[in-house]
């Protein structure tokens, strides 16, 4: 104990023990964790496919060595659940940086050109932000050939409305303050100042709202592949394996129930993990809530 | 209020509307590839004729104010799939089962969203909120696609309380509603906790309160007023939420509404119908902003102070 050792703690490492000591948010990150290491390593290890199947094996129900059974066209359920996890999380991933490099570069600039320039790119946002997105991503996919790198370029060039205006908002307040003028005096171009100095001052906003997108975007892309418009069978998607198991619903309920319980876990561990960064980075908005 | 509305009609909602159709018709002509190609490859007189018979040889801009004068009239241009219907026709079929369905979500929506969302604010930290906050939760983190089928599966096929299939009876209603509407029951709940919340700090009611008032009265007379601004906000975003999201519900309920239209004029590249739909819809969202800033005007004087401006602060 040194006198002044509260000091000596950055604010990301005061963010990070806030963190830790959140319970939920805690289980949130586990469970995000378990969930997506089962997705990225559980198809390499499993005896199976999520193509082949086994037509003398159909609707089998759970047992040794298909763990969730097998759904109509004797494919194994798990192995076809942690594929379509990795589906689901990667176009979460793939589309949530689409939206924030859009989204972070243009709010950014709006932020911290000010005036103008400022009023008229917020008023296009404003625009963009009266349109109906989830139609516009359907009439995208009805434009182009229907695949799975179009569907992460489409919604994430659809998501970064709300990022731009956040990072604005941001960026509009810190433009007041000494170490701008101080670059300013140094002499650095507007570009160096913007990307190195202003926007990782507002990294931590911009990672509570990335918690917000991932669960959005992951809906969007089980919306559209619950209507038939996101990945094509065999492929699957925790959208397309919900919807399969509908089908399948009155004679073997768990094909519908098991990726219903994977996605809604997922959501669950995103939210809590959100709230808690929240919480964590953002601590004079604790108050109030929860 | 008069000029406020007048304002808002046209200096924003028709310039959205207008920038919307550009965009999405220059989405549709520009795109790659013909709207008639299919597996079978047409000999290019046939393509030229058709092509011909549709306007679709006229220059972009030509063919644009076409379509929009049509619009204008009520004319959504032919289905290129279905020949001989127009989808004017062919959304009207099917629009009111959507438009119900969805009215009736809001309604559960708001009424749900709204009570539990004062309830919880009353005693914050009591147990009521944490019932509220934990029902908001589940309703946020399951999604319709999930909520659907195993509300179907547990008071339908087990139970066999509810019926799950068509949409004849008000008790084909029930669950269909419910699995729209939760999730913005949710999200009211939240935003009403929040609001109702932040109302309960300010002065007046303080003063109210020393009065002598009861405390049902303050809230529902004094406090809700300006604590359901934050909900009201999120009306615009919710029913536009509600009419893609009934999509997914009609097709786990067998209800014949827009959605399999829209999803299989998506499948079949029916462009016209789609480019109607997505013009409906923003119409719609348009429509529903501007009613949404009206009531917040009414609700809040400062809003109609400043012609409009005041929403976008903060």
């Amino acid at each position: 104990m040194k006198g002044r050792g509260a000091a000596a703690y950055s604010l990301r490492r005061d963010a990070w023990a806030r963190l830790i000591r959140n319970r939920m948010a805690v289980a949130g990150l586990l469970l995000l964790c378990l969930t997506a290491g089962a997705c990225v390593v559980g198809p390499w290890i499993s005896p199976f496919t999520y193509y082949e199947q086994d037509l003398f094996n159909t609707n089998a129900p759970p047992d040794g060595t298909h763990w969730l059974g097998t759904d109509e066209l004797g494919r194994d359920l798990l192995t076809r659940i942690l594929v379509g996890g990795r589906i689901s999380f990667a176009v979460a991933l793939a589309a949530t940086l689409v939206s924030l490099v859009i989204g972070v570069t243009y709010g950014g600039i709006s932020g911290y050109m000010g005036g103008k320039t400022d009023a008229v790119m917020m008023r296009i946002v404003d625009v963009l932000y009266a349109l109906p997105f989830t139609l516009f991503v359907i009439l995208l996919i009805t434009l182009f050939e229907r695949n799975i790198l179009l569907l992460f370029v489409a919604i994430g060039a659809v998501e970064w409305l709300t990022m731009a205006r956040i990072v604005r908002g941001q960026v509009m307040g810190l433009r007041q303050q000494e170490f701008i003028e101080a670059c300013q005096v140094l002499g650095y171009s507007q570009a160096r100042t913007l990307f190195k100095h202003v926007l990782p001052n507002v990294l931590g906003t911009i990672l509570i709202y990335v918690t917000l997108t991932i669960p959005g975007v992951m809906l969007l892309e089980a919306f559209l592949s619950f209507l038939g418009l996101g990945v094509q069978p065999p492929m699957a998607s925790w959208g397309s394996l919900i919807k399969e198991g509908v089908a399948q619903m009155e004679d073997a309920p768990g094909q519908m129930l098991a990726p219903s319980i994977a996605l809604s876990l997922t959501l669950f561990a995103l939210n809590f993990l959100g709230d808690g960064l929240r919480d964590a980075l953002d601590p004079r908005r604790t108050e109030g809530r929860r | 209020m008069i000029r406020f509305l007048f304002h808002r009609l046209f200096f924003q909602a028709l310039p959205t509307l207008f920038v919307l159709a550009a965009l999405s018709f220059l989405l549709v002509r520009l795109a790659p590839g013909s709207p008639f190609a299919s597996e079978r490859e047409l000999p290019p007189q046939t393509l030229e004729a058709l092509n011909r018979a549709y306007g679709l040889d006229q220059p972009v801009p030509v063919q644009f104010f076409r379509y929009l004068s049509g619009v204008v009239r009520g004319d959504f241009g032919p289905s290129l799939r279905m020949p001989g219907r127009t989808v004017a026709e062919l959304i009207l079929a099917k629009l009111p089962v959507s438009l119900e369905l969805g009215f009736w979500s809001l309604l559960y929506a708001v009424f749900v969203g709204l009570t539990l969302g004062v309830l919880a604010a009353v005693k914050p930290n009591g147990a009521g909120d944490h019932v509220a906050m934990t029902l908001a939760l589940l309703g946020i983190c399951i999604p319709a696609m999930v909520m659907g089928p195993v509300l179907a599966l547990i008071f339908g096929l087990r139970l066999e309380w509810l019926p799950v299939m068509g949409w004849h009876t008000p008790a084909d209603r029930i669950l269909p509603v419910i699995t729209l509407g939760s999730t913005y029951a949710s999200y009211i709940a939240r935003l009403a906790r929040g609001g109702m919340l932040e109302e309960l700090t300010r002065d007046y009611i303080r003063t109210a309160r020393s009065k002598g008032l009861s405390e049902a009265g303050i809230l529902v007379k004094h406090a809700l007023r300006g604590g359901v601004q934050p909900v009201v906000s999120f009306l615009g975003p919710a029913a536009a939420g509600l009419l893609t999201g009934a999509f997914v519900v009609e097709q786990i309920f067998f209800i014949p509404g827009l959605g399999e239209t829209i999803v299989n004029a998506a499948l079949n590249r029916d462009q016209f119908v789609i480019l109607g739909c997505v013009l409906l819809f923003g119409s719609f969202m348009v429509f529903f902003n501007t009613l949404v800033d009206v009531a917040l005007a009414a609700l809040n004087p400062r809003i109609r102070m400043t012609g409009g401006k005041g929403r976008h602060e903060g």
